[in-house]
C-alpha cells in the first residue's frame, strides 16, 4: 500500500473559501494535473467539507483520504481520473 | 487558459458543471461564433453569449435600431433607435463582458461578401428575418463547412435546426426552394409575440455551447418547432436527402445566388 501522502503533487489551500467558489478553484487545480497525480485540498469545517469531496467523487475523481486539522479545517486528497468524465 | 479569480467567479457556474469544467470554459474562450442579425433571435443569442465567454463574436446586421424594434430586439433599448444595429448590440454585450472580443459587421449579406465573411468562424447562427436570406446563409454555410442554427419566428410559432455540413440535413435537403415572395406574408402584417424570439435564440445560443464545448446531442437532422399558444413543442426528424440540390451526391447547386428580397418576412 503506497502512502498517497508521499504522492501529493499539489496544495490548494481553500481555508475561508465558499461554496461553490471551493470547488471551482478545486476543479481548476485539478485540470492542471495529470491523470492519477493526487491533490491535496485543505477545505474548511461545515458546508466545505460536506459537499466539495462528493462534488469530487461525482466527476469520476477518487478521494483518498480526509483528515481533520488541528485547526478544524480538513486535508482530503483527491486522485485525478484516468480519464476526463464528460458525464456525472 | 489563465483565470484571474474575477473570471473564475464569472463562469463559476459553468466551471462547477462536470460536462462543461475548466476545459470547457477554455473551448468557450477560444471560440469564435457568428450571428446573423442583430435583431429579434440575434439579441438574445448575442446577449448570452457574450455572458457565456465566447472569446471571439461577430454580429452582422446592415439596419438601424427602429422603435418598432424595441418590442422584441433586446439588445436594443429606447435611446439607440436610429442607431446602427450592431453597435448598438456590440456595446451591450462588452457591457456584459468586458472579457470578450466583439467584431461588428455593419454590412447587408449577399452572394457576394457572405462566404468571406463566415469563413473565419467555427458556428453560425442564423437569425435573419426572411427566407432569402435563410437559403443563403444554409448554402454559404454548407459550402465552406461551418455548423450552424437555423432560426424562425412568426407570431407565435418558431423553428430552428442545427446542421453540421456533411454530416447532417441542411435546410435544403427539406426546403428546396424559397417561397415565392408574394407568399409570405411581411412581419408588420403577421406580427410576432416578442418573447417567443427569447425561446427561439435562446435555443440557437444553446446549441452553438453545446457545439462549441462538445457536450450533449446538437439538434441536427431534426425540425424541432413549437406554438407558443398552445406552448406544445414537436420534433419533426428530418433525414440528408441525396437529391438535395446542395448536399446531396449531384448537386447542382455549387455557387451561391441571390433571391430576389422580401425583407423582414419571418421576424
Ligand atoms: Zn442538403
Amino acid at each position: 500500500m503506497i502512502n498517497p501522502e508521499r504522492e501529493i503533487t499539489a496544495t490548494k489551500n481553500l481555508r475561508g473559501v465558499n461554496c461553490p467558489m471551493n470547488l471551482v478553484y478545486t476543479k481548476v487545480a485539478m485540470a492542471a494535473l495529470k491523470p492519477g497525480e493526487v491533490l491535496e485540498i485543505i477545505l474548511d469545517n461545515g458546508p466545505p467539507i460536506n459537499n466539495v469531496p462528493g462534488s469530487v467523487k461525482k466527476e469520476g475523481h477518487e478521494v483518498l483520504s480526509q483528515t481533520q486539522l488541528t485547526d478544524g479545517a480538513w486535508s482530503v486528497l483527491v486522485r485525478k481520473s484516468p480519464q476526463t468524465p464528460k458525464s456525472p | 487558459m489563465e483565470y484571474s479569480a474575477a473570471q473564475l467567479e464569472r463562469y463559476s457556474r459553468h466551471i462547477i458543471l462536470a460536462e462543461v469544467g475548466v476545459e470547457g470554459q477554455d473551448k468557450i474562450a477560444a471560440a469564435k461564433v457568428l450571428i446573423i442579425g442583430a435583431g429579434g433571435l440575434g439579441s438574445p443569442a448575442a446577449l448570452y453569449l457574450a455572458a457565456a465567454g465566447i472569446g471571439t463574436i461577430g454580429i452582422v446586421d446592415g439596419d438601424v435600431v427602429d422603435l418598432s424594434n424595441l418590442q422584441r430586439q433586446i439588445a436594443h433599448h429606447t435611446r439607440d433607435v436610429g442607431r446602427d444595429k450592431v453597435l448598438s448590440a456590440a456595446e451591450k454585450m462588452t457591457a456584459i463582458n468586458p472579457d470578450i472580443r466583439v467584431r461588428p459587421h455593419q454590412m447587408l449579406l449577399d452572394a457576394a461578401n457572405i462566404r468571406e465573411v463566415i469563413r473565419d468562424y467555427d458556428f453560425v447562427i442564423d437569425g435573419t428575418d426572411n427566407f432569402p436570406t435563410k437559403f443563403l446563409v444554409n448554402d454559404a454555410c454548407v459550402l465552406e463547412d461551418i455548423p450552424f442554427s437555423h432560426g424562425g419566428i412568426l407570431r407565435f410559432d418558431g423553428q430552428t435546426m442545427t446542421v453540421v455540413p456533411g454530416k447532417s440535413s441542411c435546410y435544403r435537403c427539406t426546403f428546396r426552394q424559397p417561397p415565392p415572395p408574394d407568399a409570405v406574408p411581411t412581419c408588420s402584417q403577421a406580427g410576432v409575440l416578442g418573447a417567443i424570439a427569447g425561446m427561439l435564440g435562446t435555443i440557437q445560443a444553446t446549441e452553438a455551447l453545446k457545439y462549441v464545448t462538445e457536450i450533449g446531442q446538437l439538434l441536427t437532422d431534426t425540425l424541432l418547432s413549437f406554438d407558443a399558444l398552445s406552448m406544445r413543442f414537436r420534433r419533426v426528424p428530418l433525414r440528408r436527402q441525396s437529391s438535395c440540390p446542395l448536399c446531396g451526391t449531384n448537386p447542382t447547386i455549387t455557387e451561391l445566388v441571390d433571391y430576389q428580397q422580401n425583407a423582414c418576412a419571418l421576424k
